[in-house]
């Protein structure tokens, strides 16, 4: 994804790009909100402005893995237009004749903590939304690969177990989910291991998509999955 | 639909804790169950064998559990002998620390001896769970829950002494003092054991007093339940039993840690002793008592002799006459 973002094949740097705007435009939305104290109007134009300029002035090609995350190049690249915007004055228009991201702005305000709000750190903000469309799109994975396998069930109680808005403590027992999905709980425990190696897969494919080097690779599913992982 | 904060965090921690084991072991049946976890007959996809897999409850994956069960790993992995189970592997398992080890296909100790084998077989087995806790003892590990559903009978006749959750390290195999959080699992003051087989040291909760003497009372305890069918009770003895076994308990079961035995090795060679029909170091005889032993032991010569002096009588009498 990053490296076809700086691809000289033009049909394949809108592709990649693409992916940059899908993985990306979330924490940057909230890191404008929050970092920024932009209005949600503000944070939307600064949003799709953002994308729309990065792609037209191929911002990404200046990226140098060596030198940083392409997670944190492109926070500082959000952080220079966002400046450079507001000193000219110069708002972009929603609907103003720039490219137009189909992006779900609203339900990314309604998520919005409001917490994160009254002063939590801004990066951990922005690396909290980045965790959030890892996981996200991981699960998005895992329902595909479970469904073609026909292994429902397995992804039947991986989400009954682990996708509820649930403190661990209320999580149902093992027992609870044998009994409700009438089955042993042996069988709980084998289905639960598989779903979720599926999603740790899935979540080191995503990462690996969204990271530029093997070394970023690896310190970012360090850091997410608090090992060295493979 | 965005996911929740709470989501997030669980899932990151679920996603961390699925390492490789977690699609290389398919539990099968559950077959054990302790205060610390559950052991499950398992299959291992690699190498196409059923192994045993003793894994922490759900909701246990960290704190003190997670680290005495590696260390109970580590301890079997340290220990190796003929009555201790081989560990395979250890690592986290779905989110919960486990650790994989031989499967014995056998019976527990209790099972075995309510199928009533001979006074010689259960000597037998006793003298080898003597063994391996005096293996262990040599190795600084004190088992400290020695107890019949902690031992196992396998399909070969070999005793295996298990569940080595709660041994306490001595000291390593070179006479070196554990690392100081050798113990930290087990702190002054927590009680950790079965009752009936536990001494009074550790009942008390008193971890520094705990050395090699607490299994031989566990070991008396074992002995007395091999003899009588149950755990001593209030220094009960075994009733019925021979007197110099009887002696041998009471000694591996002496509230004072300096009146039992000093180590294993010594009431192994008692159990020896009074197989062989030769003094026990537990059981002081009189005259009688050793004349009794005396004859019971060369009984076949004495009565070969008693033979030869009768008929010698007899051939004098005929030919006197």
């Amino acid at each position: 994804m990053v490296e076809g973002a700086r691809s000289l094949d033009p049909e394949e740097r809108r592709r990649a790009w693409e992916r940059v705007v899908q993985a990306y435009w979330k924490p940057a939305y909230v890191y404008l909100r929050v970092r920024r104290g932009a209005s949600a109007e503000d944070a939307e134009d600064l949003t799709q402005g953002f994308f729309a300029r990065a792609f037209e002035k191929r911002f990404f090609d200046g990226f140098d893995p060596a030198r940083a995350r392409f997670r944190t190049f492109l926070r500082t690249c959000l952080d220079g237009y966002a400046a450079n915007e507001r000193a000219a004055d110069q708002r972009l228009k929603r609907g103003g004749g720039a490219i137009m991201l189909p992006l779900d702005f609203a339900t990314a305000e309604r998520d919005l903590p409001p917490s994160s709000l009254a002063g939590e750190d801004p990066d951990a903000v922005f690396h909290r939304e980045w965790v959030r469309a890892v996981c996200a799109e991981a699960l998005e994975v895992v329902r595909r690969r479970c469904r073609e396998s026909g292994r429902d069930l397995a992804l039947a109680v991986f989400e009954r177990c682990d996708l509820s808005d649930l403190a661990d403590a209320d999580r149902p027992s093992y027992a609870a989910l044998a009994a409700e999905f009438g089955i042993p709980l042996t069988q709980v425990t084998n289905l639960l291991a598989s779903a979720r190696r599926e999603f740790r897969g899935a979540m080191l494919e995503t990462v690996r998509a969204r990271t530029a080097s093997d070394e970023e690779f690896a310190e970012e599913a360090r850091r997410l999955l608090g090992r060295e992982s493979s | 639909m965005t996911l929740p904060d709470a989501t997030v965090d669980h899932l990151l921690r679920v996603a961390g804790g699925a390492s490789d084991a977690t699609g290389r072991y398919e539990l099968q049946e559950e077959i054990g169950r302790g205060g610390m976890g559950v052991v499950y007959r398992a299959h291992d996809r690699d190498l196409q064998r059923d192994v045993a897999l003793k894994v922490l409850g759900p909701g246990a994956e960290a704190g003190d559990l997670a680290r005495r069960l590696h260390r109970e790993a580590r301890v079997l992995a340290s220990l190796e002998h003929p009555g201790m189970v081989p560990v395979h592997d250890v690592g986290i398992l779905d989110g919960r620390a486990f650790y994989v080890m031989q499967l014995v296909r056998g019976r527990r100790l209790d099972q075995w001896a309510a199928e009533s084998p001979s006074l010689a077989e259960r000597l037998r087995a006793f003298e080898r769970i003597c063994e391996t806790v005096a293996f262990a003892h040599a190795h600084g590990v004190v088992h400290r829950d020695l107890k019949p559903g902690n031992v196992m009978l396998g399909a070969f006749g070999e005793v295996l002494v298990m569940d080595w959750g709660v041994a306490k390290v001595l000291a390593d195999a070179s006479g070196a003092p554990p690392a100081p959080s050798g113990d930290a699992e087990t702190a002054a003051g927590t009680v950790l054991g079965t009752p009936g087989y536990m001494a009074p040291e550790q009942a008390a909760g008193d971890t520094r007093a705990v050395d090699a003497r607490t299994d031989v009372y566990a070991l008396g305890g074992l002995l007395h339940f091999l003899l009588a069918g149950s755990p001593p009770t209030a220094g009960s003895l075994p009733r019925g039993s021979p007197r110099p076994l009887a002696a041998i308990v009471r000694r591996c079961l002496a509230i004072a840690r300096t009146e039992r035995y000093t180590s294993v090795i010594e009431l192994a060679a008692d159990i020896r002793a009074f197989q062989a029909q030769d003094p026990v170091a537990a059981y002081p005889e009189g005259p009688l008592q050793k004349a009794g032993r005396v004859v019971s032991r060369y009984r076949v010569p004495i009565a070969l002799v008693l033979a030869y002096m009768l008929m010698r009588v007899a051939l004098l009498l005929w030919t006197g006459v």
